[in-house]
């Protein structure tokens, strides 16, 4: 190293300092690229909250709903449907809701506000596939002890009539629950509940 | 009189610009390769030819194709039906994709037959692990532009990938999308990674590749060092300049795969669903996943690893990182083998099992990864581990700790393996 021996300290500093002035700028320059990639204004805005007309919707029925670009499932389940969440608790990975996503008030056994009506994203809680309807009769394909359901068909999650998912299942959660209000026996409004609308 | 005049003004050329004669002799006429490569030594330049029928058929469908979710799938329509030849154009891209995993995968598995990977080509293999990154990414942005009902919800998935990254997960897959879910913005940029970002990446990456390659020299099944003996000129004497004699062989192999490219992209361009998948043929529905969704073949063993690995500690992040560390680890292999000798021609059972075990693994998780997890059916008993009683879960479950296990493994078993002596010459 006889070249490091002739080397003049302070134009190395100055080397140095340009280097990471120059690397400075580089980055500031870099930043409105990146900021390009975030969401634009008019994405940010597209989220109102939907209506949806339930006397349309009969007893055991699913309608998906779009609601953020996502598919909102509302269902009037039948009173088989509702017993078939009985004594499933010892198959479900989170029996209780503790550790999924959902409002107060669908914090419950049936986890929503009124028995009947199911209201739940269909995305499912893995990498965000929607899941299919699997009524208690497709044994044959889910197994002796199906009793009804959602099946995803991308990594092969199953979750009972209340989004709650089976045990083995990729998925880790139960399928979110998004804010809603039921406004009279015949609308639905998703996307906005009591607690949205106070804060 | 002609080759007068051609001869001069090469001469006139040459005298302002020698730097293209030089490269020539560097890379073509004047590179030493080793006399003895065998059939796997084709794929290395077949991978070349694939990257530039890729480019070209990309080129002049970027002519007809619109990036926008209103329009792209109508626009691949109409390159099908409507433009002249725009079928052709199309099909021999689509096909050009799987060829291009399959020359790949084939040049790699050269690379672990011979140890083409071991010191002192590290570089040359680290460069072409970044290159098969760079492909699957290639491939993924380019399968979301169709549009089709596979786009759009495979796009969903790898996105929602990077969403189970604990702490920056969901922002960091909101700035890939663009938008809160697969959208018109997600669409557009993906396709301008496709057709400018990724493939100068790719091109930049391939050049490292071959100067890497060029500086050490290539290996050759016997993976011994030919520069070891040279003659009197100075040039191995196992080796023969790349061009003619290479150049002339890897035509032949041209030639041959291209007879088998057309043959696909004439008769059977969708390869009955796994080129081009038939819910493809259905334009996007965010509402709606299609019955059955699986990958495109080249991506489907990781996609195996991905799904058998179950959630822990209420994150389906494990899996993913299963999946990512899969491919990762290739980098490692270099390091990982422990072997005196380089050629599978003179290592011991324990590397040939291993190997032969890792390819069993490999195809098996491919072939679980185009099927739905219930193809096997499922055990009739109940036991206290079985979260899940489909069979081909628990299939790729064993499969996924053995693709590991052959990396894992690897230094103590060829550590101890039984080589057999080298020859000093190749053979």
């Amino acid at each position: 190293m006889s070249d490091s021996e002739k080397m003049d300290p302070t134009r190395r500093n100055l080397v140095i300092a340009t280097s990471v002035a120059g690397a400075a700028a580089g980055v500031g320059a870099a930043l409105p690229f990146a900021a390009s990639m975030i969401p634009s204004e008019r994405a940010r805005a597209a989220g109102a909250p939907v209506e949806v007309d339930l006397s349309r919707i009969a007893p055991g029925e699913l309608a998906v709903i779009e609601w953020r670009g996502k598919p909102v499932w509302v269902i009037r389940r039948t009173k088989e449907m509702l017993d078939s969440l009985k004594g499933l608790d010892a198959r479900l990975t989170d029996p209780g809701s503790k550790s999924s996503e959902q409002p107060k008030y669908a914090e419950n056994a049936h986890r929503s506000e009124n028995p009947e009506l199911m209201v739940m994203e269909g995305v499912c809680t893995h990498l965000g596939c929607s899941p299919q309807l699997r009524s208690g009769e497709a044994k044959a394909e889910m197994g002796a002890d199906w009793a009804g359901g959602f099946y995803c068909p991308c990594h092969g999650s199953k979750f009972d009539y209340a989004g709650r998912v089976f045990r083995g299942a990729p998925a880790p959660t139960n399928l979110k629950v998004p804010p809603y209000t039921i406004v009279s026996d015949s609308k639905l409004v998703i996307g906005e509940d009591k607690e949205s609308k106070g804060a | 009189m002609v080759s007068q005049m051609v001869s001069r003004l090469w001469g006139w050329f040459d005298a302002r610009m020698p730097s293209v004669a030089q490269e020539w002799r560097k890379h073509a006429s004047g590179y030493y390769a080793p006399k003895n490569f065998n059939f796997w030594y084709f794929f290395g330049a077949l991978s070349m030819l694939v990257l530039v029928i890729q480019i070209v058929s990309g080129i002049f469908l970027t002519m007809n194709y619109k990036p926008d979710a209103a329009l792209a799938f109508g626009s691949v329509e109409y390159i099908m039906r409507d433009v002249p030849g725009g079928w052709l154009i199309r099909y021999i891209h689509s096909t050009g994709a799987s060829a291009f995993f399959l020359v790949v995968y084939l040049h790699m598995f050269r690379a672990m037959l011979y140890g083409s990977h071991r010191q002192p080509r590290e570089l040359v293999w680290i460069f072409g692990v970044l290159i098969y990154l760079t492909l699957m990414g290639e491939a993924f942005f380019g399968y979301l532009l169709p549009w089709g009902q596979m786009s759009y919800w495979g796009a969903q998935v790898i996105v929602n990938l990077f969403g189970t990254i604990p702490f920056i997960g969901p922002d960091l897959a909101i700035l890939i999308r663009g938008d809160y879910v697969v959208g018109d913005a997600t669409l557009n940029r993906f396709f301008a990674l496709h057709v400018i970002a990724l493939p100068l990446v790719l091109l930049g990456l391939v050049a490292a590749h071959i100067l890497a390659l060029h500086d050490v020299g290539s290996n050759n099944p016997d993976g011994i060092e030919i520069k070891k003996h040279k003659g009197p000129d100075g040039h191995p004497l196992d080796g023969v300049p790349f061009h003619p004699y290479y150049t002339v062989k890897d035509t032949v192999g041209a030639v041959v795969f291209l007879a088998i490219f057309c043959f696909v992209l004439f008769f059977i361009p969708e390869m009955g669903g796994y080129f081009l998948e038939h819910n493809n043929f259905i334009p996007a529905d965010p509402l709606k996943t299609p019955e059955h969704i699986a990958p495109v073949w080249y991506f489907t063993p990781y996609y195996s690893i991905l799904r058998a690995v179950p959630p822990l500690f209420n994150s389906q992040f494990p899996g993913v990182a299963a999946m990512g560390i899969a491919t990762m680890i290739l980098f490692l292999l270099p390091w990982l083998d422990r072997s005196p000798v380089k050629s599978i021609r003179y290592r011991g059972p324990y590397y040939k099992w291993a190997l032969g075990i890792f390819v069993a693994v490999f195809l098996l998780l491919g072939y679980l990864g185009v099927k739905p997890t219930t193809v096997w059916g499922q055990f009739g008993f109940d036991a206290f581990f079985l979260d899940t009683k489909d069979i081909a879960t628990w299939v790729a479950r064993v499969c996924t700790v053995l693709y590991f296990a052959f990396f894992i493994l690897m230094p103590w078993y060829t550590a101890i393996d039984k080589v057999k002596p080298v020859p000093e010459r190749t053979t």
